[in-house]
């Protein structure tokens, strides 16, 4: 287990946390990013599925890279994603009702992450298990947190709560305050998004685009 | 053997769809029952909550059952369909989804609150993305509307959506379906507009094509009811 955490693997799991996280770098994976985080608890799921998705479609491709044919490559890759997606869905329904019926089309639409395909042929095909599977836990955290930054705020501004309980207290209500109704809209999660950009930016010189 | 070669990547190929078309089947079926009772048990709380009791996961088939007296079909001249009583969800009444055109009924159920007897009459209709249903409690004089009940598949979150909230929903609570010896429905019209030989409630600030559908539903899917609600309502 030593070599297990090298300063190679920890850059692997780490970096995607911030200096190369998908969303707000890698500009990958938006569409979800918009659609579930009007509410915190899909956020959570939703991070917590497309890291599972990621991880272990990054293991199974890594061992299987030295079999895949060059010819159907991609196919390859959506066929293994399409079906721990599928298995995902089925869990849900039968695990956690509630939240699948919140999720609905979007549980299916993780097939289409640009994130999941990104990284099975950017990483997985060339390198090992291990590293593969820590590539995949690292870029799914490093979506989760994103999405959690933003539902937590869109349910928190949008609705008063958070995870269902009511957090806003009554007398701001009665005092005039409103919940934001623009929140619960999907152009809020963008703008959201554009906020912690800016701030990641502003934290990461290196990270801005030169202009001339 | 060569990895490129035409042979390798259709046996390949063909091996792949093969185990994961195992391992999906394996799956669902292994998970399949669990499945199942979870979309009984949210039926049963979306018929609770027409009968305005919201009730979690855990005790809604608890109070379905002590609720729910009786549920059968009936026929488009609102008599009961012989042998089709049952209230569990095996039973034709739960098993049939409003608007299957194959189905030998009509499905009503009854409830039994404090000993008076509710009829509650599922209701389907399309919502602006897609499907929208409901489950509408009507008094034992098939007029008085006790509870409603709204669900929908994809509208949007803040404005079509809003038919599942209470403040909506509640506006239905004491109004006539039957109005002057006629069957009515209750209309859903833009805030502020009125009707006015028919009950009605406000729709859904910019949620209008969803609120018009509701408006629909409830007159057109409810509308297959009315003979079984006039009858009711000749008799109570």
């Amino acid at each position: 287990m030593k070599m297990a955490l090298s300063n190679k693997t920890k850059a692997v799991l780490l970096g995607p946390l911030n200096k190369n996280n998908p969303i707000i770098v890698q500009v990958l994976g938006i569409c979800s990013a918009l659609a579930v985080t009007s509410k915190l608890e899909p956020s959570l799921v939703m991070a917590v599925a497309v890291t599972v998705v990621t991880a272990f479609g990054n293991v199974i491709i890594s061992l299987l890279r030295k079999t895949i044919p060059n010819r159907i490559r991609i196919i390859v890759q959506l066929v293994v994603v399409a079906a721990l997606v599928t298995i995902v869905s089925e869990v849900l329904k039968a695990y956690a009702y509630d939240v699948n019926k919140q999720l609905s089309v979007f549980v299916g639409l993780i097939v289409t992450n640009c994130i999941l395909m990104g990284r099975l042929e950017a990483f997985a095909l060339g390198n090992g298990p291990w590293p593969s599977f820590l590539d995949g836990i690292g870029n799914g955290l490093g979506y989760g947190w994103i999405l959690v930054v933003v539902g937590f705020f869109r349910e928190l501004l949008g609705s008063g709560t958070l995870l269902g309980h009511q957090v806003i207290p009554q007398f701001m209500y009665d005092a005039g305050y409103a919940n934001n109704g623009l929140m619960m809209l999907a152009p809020m999660a963008l703008i959201l998004v554009a906020v912690i950009i800016w701030v990641h930016r502003a934290r990461n010189r290196e990270l801005q685009e030169e202009t001339n | 053997m060569n990895r490129e070669k035409s042979g390798y990547t259709i046996i390949y190929a063909a091996v792949m769809v093969i185990i994961v078309a195992l391992g999906l089947a394996f799956t669902h079926q292994a998970l399949n029952e669990r499945q199942t009772a979870n979309v009984n048990i949210d039926k049963m709380q979306q018929l609770l909550r027409s009968l305005n009791i919201d009730a979690t996961a855990a005790e809604a088939q608890q109070r379905y059952g002590e609720l729910v007296k009786n549920a059968y079909l009936i026929n488009s001249d609102g008599t009961k369909v012989e042998g089709s009583e049952g209230t569990t969800p095996n039973d034709p009444a739960f098993s049939t989804t409003p608007g299957d055109e194959e189905a030998r009924g009509l499905p009503v159920y009854e409830a039994e609150i404090e000993g008076s007897v509710k009829y509650i009459i599922p209701m389907q209709g399309t919502g602006l993305w897609g499907p929208i249903w409901g489950y509408l409690a009507v008094e034992s004089n098939g007029s008085t509307i006790y509870g409603a009940e709204f669900g929908h598949q994809g509208e949007t979150p803040g404005l079509g959506a809003e038919i599942v909230m209470l403040s909506f929903r509640e506006q239905f609570i004491g109004k006539e379906i039957i109005k002057e010896g006629a069957f009515k429905s209750v209309a859903v019209v833009k805030p502020g507009q009125s009707v006015s030989n028919r009950d009605y409630v406000d729709g859904i600030s910019g949620g209008t094509i969803t609120s018009k559908g509701v408006d629909a539903m409830l007159l057109n899917s409810v509308g297959e009811y009315e003979r079984f609600l006039m009858n009711l309502n000749a008799v109570n």
